[in-house]
């Protein structure tokens, strides 16, 4: 039988803010256990929250950015389950009415364009956490990250293998980064996914019952995470035993999922309207002041830099891919490089090296006004374009800009036709099957003989000079 | 007995200190508290710390008009240093670290603290029976309840061991203490008083408010009391009023409004009469009296006894000995801490309402119970609006009875339950409603009239009562101790 995969995923992205969703403890990560909490977050008696308008601002900027509905009244809701790190016994969340309903986001998988559209996203608070290594025999409990604020992005079942739900969630990180509400640390847990696997006889038209995944914090887990379970859900239906709703975690030291808690013991959240909060009323203006602080969008970026540089639709996707890597390319043209020099260098040495350091564009020690120096010289005949290549390799290692070392290492382009026409003369005499090929009507046998040219001026030699001097003389 | 009124004209003349003042205060409390069990935690020290201050912000010209007035606090607002318990074990040991913004604005004021004052635990009573620290009595007669839940905040103003008390009223735990004590009680709008450091019983229908002897000192503890807070998001955008505007308006052309359901079964003759002779002097006064009509009143006990215990059920979550408070001494992993913690720290009136609580918004029975509530809840609102279209004010009883005997209804919740019905109506519908005594029953215990204004409506309420107390004496009578 044929089995066909559906996958949602439920991806909780903490908010950039500087302070709680409901208090004014600092978010930051990293502080001494329980010295970021207010009374709130400690949830001391009587304490009460209060909504921090910048994690509603980016919950805004986010539904702005996928083309979602923004719900200008918007309930927050408790969620009632006991957990040591959750002070309150209840989680704030929104149930009911999200602030963000609708959207949708458009994956790629090999070539291969898809919409998958997006069911909600809402605003809650994140829980503390427990700490079971200091303390023999006890856990301790560092509230710090409580009050976190967090929107939950939750997408339709509307993936249909790994490589989709990895693209998907691939597509979310880069979208919630560039506009900058979420930081996309997925080491701090700043972009924690919930897969949702279930699988299907192909042509079905119901859902299988599915599992869920939770807190996968790398692309690569969750690629492994999901194999693993299809393969497993796959293999228990064969066998002629149903797939029982559960809640699993992934274990990368195996590589396996294994059961958290099943569907008996899922908990009765008891979810009601916060009496402590009043609903979100989102006016219009407050929409229209987020839409004005919303930065130009990649699918937007995309189409202004194939119309206004000239640049293919490949290099345009490529070159959005990161906020940083597009600014970085317009700084390198603005500074005077060709556009396509421009991009062909930065999907090119330029990536390859960075992702040989493990570095990000914004950490590339050649800045782009140094690399458009580079490419002006390719442009002006300076260099040639090998020759390109070891200056920046240069530049890299020391800092020194294209001129400089142009200038002390003699890599200056010959341009003097006489010292070019003697080397000419010598590869010519030396290759007479080569002419004879050409005068026979073979015009790319020329070409090869540009390389010995190349070669024999230590590469200094202009090529397209060199290919001009060989024709007029064999010609 | 002392007004709030006549004891800061004392201190503003220099015949009295605020370190005076707190020493006789606390040298009642320490004679009679033993008899009436109306404070919880008392600290003469931090007393006379305070008084001290308030002498010497006196002295550099710096005083209020309440500067060096003594007040006792409901120990249900989280106070900077004092053991705040809320009447619960649960809170024994628990010394707060913040002050309440009702407690802040006590201080600003320069107002000296006497002590906490008992109350049911996590205010849930109406009898204040309920509390860890053993029942109060009421002062008129010592094998009465107090009424409750702020039982304690009521016997000490009745009492003289305060002159005047904070409280906190989610289905009458203000107006019907006051009732049964013979004292003025008043719950402001909601909204009016932050909740802030306020412990959450029910968080929709919680409200702070004032015990005096007279509407008037009500009045000026609701000043320092009320106003807007950041802090509260439930708190209403609203200016600072003074609520002794509008005391001495005549009571000509006032419409008062008879609700003809708080006169029907069940009401106990003794307090029929008291009511109406009360009424009797308010048309003397001026006021004409219209018949209304709040036809869902019956309502009110089902509808507050699901969305109460709902908000407390999760409120009380917090408590479950992880980071303060009780924790059992011995357990066997978390589950096991969790249920030994709740069931020791919590009483059972307490453990009543988290589990019906818990069952109201559980899984299957949202709908039926709690959404059910809610609607009732606004159709008993709409009943008040139409009612306030005929009158300005709402009078009726506090409560179908005077105070009952301690012990008398402690096995039957719902007798209980039953004797709020006055009283529910008002915080389902948030609006502001005050008790003041108006005679006494067959049994010598205080009857209270309410008196219920519309929306934001204090100082209408208040005049109408400030008048009342000016032409009559029930509210200067005095238990004798």
């Amino acid at each position: 039988m044929k089995w066909e995969v559906v996958i949602g995923l439920e991806v909780h992205t903490q908010l950039t803010t500087q302070s709680k969703i409901f208090s004014g403890a600092s978010t930051a990560f990293g502080a001494a256990p329980n010295t970021q909490t207010a009374v709130v977050d400690i949830a001391l008696p009587g304490a009460l929250p209060v909504m921090n308008k910048a994690a509603v601002d980016k919950a805004i900027q986010f539904g702005l950015a996928i083309g979602a509905k923004i719900n200008q009244k918007s309930v927050f809701a408790r969620k009632n389950y006991f957990y040591p790190d959750l002070p309150k016994g209840y989680q704030i969340s929104q149930f009911e009415l999200p602030v963000v309903e609708g959207g949708a986001i458009t994956i790629n998988v090999d070539g291969v364009e898809k919409v998958i559209n997006l069911t909600r996203a809402h605003l809650e608070e994140d829980a503390g956490k427990s700490v079971h290594e200091d303390f023999h025999g006890m856990s301790g409990i560092d509230l710090n990250r409580a009050g976190t604020p967090l929107l939950e992005i939750v997408s339709e079942p509307e993936m249909r293998s790994w490589q989709e739900a990895v693209a998907y969630a691939k597509a979310l990180y880069s979208l919630v980064t560039w506009i900058g509400i979420c930081d996309g640390n997925m080491q701090e847990g700043s972009f924690r996914c919930d897969v949702n696997v279930s699988v299907r006889p192909e042509g079905q038209q119901e859902f299988g019952t599915r599992r869920e995944i939770k807190n996968l914090n790398s692309f690569k887990f969750m690629e492994q995470a999901i194999k693993y379970e299809v393969n497993w859900q796959i293999g228990e239906i064969e066998e002629g035993r149903k797939i029982q709703q559960a809640t699993i975690l992934f274990d990368p030291d195996t590589g396996e999922t294994r059961m958290m808690r099943s569907k008996e013991d899922a908990h009765d959240y008891r979810y009601f309207p916060d009496p402590d909060l009043p609903p979100l009323v989102i006016a219009d203006e407050w929409i229209e002041r987020v839409k004005a602080t919303l930065p130009e969008l990649p699918v937007a970026m995309q189409a202004r830099f194939q119309s206004q540089y000239g640049i293919p639709a490949y290099d345009a996707t490529t070159l959005t891919s990161s906020k940083e890597m597009a600014a970085f390319f317009e700084a390198v043209v603005a500074a005077g490089a060709d556009a396509k020099l421009a991009s062909n260098w930065i999907m090119g040495d330029v990536s390859a090296t960075l992702n040989r350091e493990e570095k990000t564009i914004a950490e590339s020690p050649v800045s782009a006004e140094a690399l458009a120096l580079l490419i002006k010289r390719v442009m002006d005949n300076t260099i040639n374009n090998k020759t390109a290549k070891d200056v920046l390799k240069k530049m890299w290692e020391s800092g020194d800009s294209a001129d400089t070392i142009i200038e002390r290492d003699g890599l200056k382009q010959e341009t003097d036709t006489g010292a070019i026409e003697a080397i000419v003369d010598a590869v010519l005499a030396a290759n007479p099957k080569a002419i004879e090929e050409y005068r026979s009507g073979k015009e790319k046998a020329l070409n090869a003989l540009v390389g010995q040219v190349m070669k024999g001026s230590g590469g200094k030699a202009n090529p397209g000079m060199a290919l001009e001097l060989l024709k007029k003389k064999v010609g | 007995m002392k007004t709030v009124k006549e004891l800061s004209a004392a201190l503003a003349a220099g015949q009295v200190s605020a370190v005076e003042l707190a020493q006789d205060y606390l040298a009642r409390i320490a004679a009679l508290n033993p008899r009436l069990n109306a404070f919880i935690t008392v600290d003469g020290e931090k007393t006379l710390a305070e008084a001290r201050a308030a002498d010497a912000a006196r002295a550099a010209g710096n005083a209020g008009l309440l500067t060096g007035v003594p007040v006792a606090h409901k120990d249900i607002f989280c106070a900077e240093g004092w053991k705040t318990t809320c009447g619960s074990k649960m809170l024994d040991n628990f010394v707060s670290p913040y002050d309440a913004t009702v407690i802040a604005n006590a201080k600003a004021a320069g107002l000296v603290t006497l002590g906490r004052a008992n109350m049911d635990e996590f205010a849930m009573g109406s009898s204040n029976e309920n509390s860890f620290y053993g029942a109060v009595k009421n002062p008129w007669d010592l094998n009465a309840v107090p009424g409750g839940s702020s039982g304690g905040s009521a016997a000490a103003v009745a009492a003289g061991l305060a002159p005047f008390a904070t409280g906190t009223d989610t289905g009458g735990s203000i107006r019907q203490p006051a009732s049964f004590c013979g004292i003025t009680g008043i719950k402001p709008t909601y909204g009016v008083v932050s909740r802030y450091g306020m412990i959450a019983y029910a968080s929709s229908l919680d409200q702070g408010g004032a015990f005096a002897h007279t509407a008037e000192d009500c009045a000026l503890l609701l000043n320092v009391m009320a106003g807007f807070d950041d802090k509260d998001s439930t708190s209403l955008e609203h200016a600072k009023e003074d609520y002794t505007r509008d005391l001495n308006q005549p009571l000509a052309g006032v419409k008062v409004g008879l609700p003809r359901e708080y006169f029907a079964e069940g009401l106990a003759g003794d307090v029929a009469a008291a009511i109406e002779a009360a009424v009797t002097e308010l048309k003397k006064l001026g006021a004409t009296v219209v018949d209304v009509s709040l036809p869902n009143t019956k309502l009110a006990i089902p509808s507050y006894y699901v969305i109460a215990p709902a908000e407390a059920s999760s409120n009380l979550s917090r408590f479950d000995g992880v980071r303060y408070g009780h924790r059992a001494a011995n357990y066997d992993g978390l589950a096991d801490m969790y249920e030994k913690t709740r069931a020791e720290g919590f009483g059972w009136e307490v453990k009543r309402r988290i589990l019906t609580g818990t069952y109201v918004l559980s899984h299957g029975y949202y709908d039926a119970y709690y959404l059910q509530a809610q609607k009732i809840r606004r159709i008993i609102a709409n009943d008040f609006v139409a009612a306030f279209k005929d009158c300005d004010v709402i009078l009726g009883p506090v409560a179908p009875t005077t105070a009952w005997n301690l012990g008398e209804k402690s096995d039957d919740p719902v007798a209980m339950y039953l004797a709020d019905i006055y009283t529910l109506g008002v915080n389902l519908a948030g609006l502001p409603a005050l008790s003041i005594p108006v005679g006494f029953g067959s049994n010598g215990r205080p009857v209270g009239l309410q008196i219920i204004g519309n929306y934001l409506g204090e100082a209408k309420m208040l005049n109408v009562a400030h008048q009342f107390q000016q032409a009559t004496d029930w509210h200067a009578k005095a238990p004798i101790l």
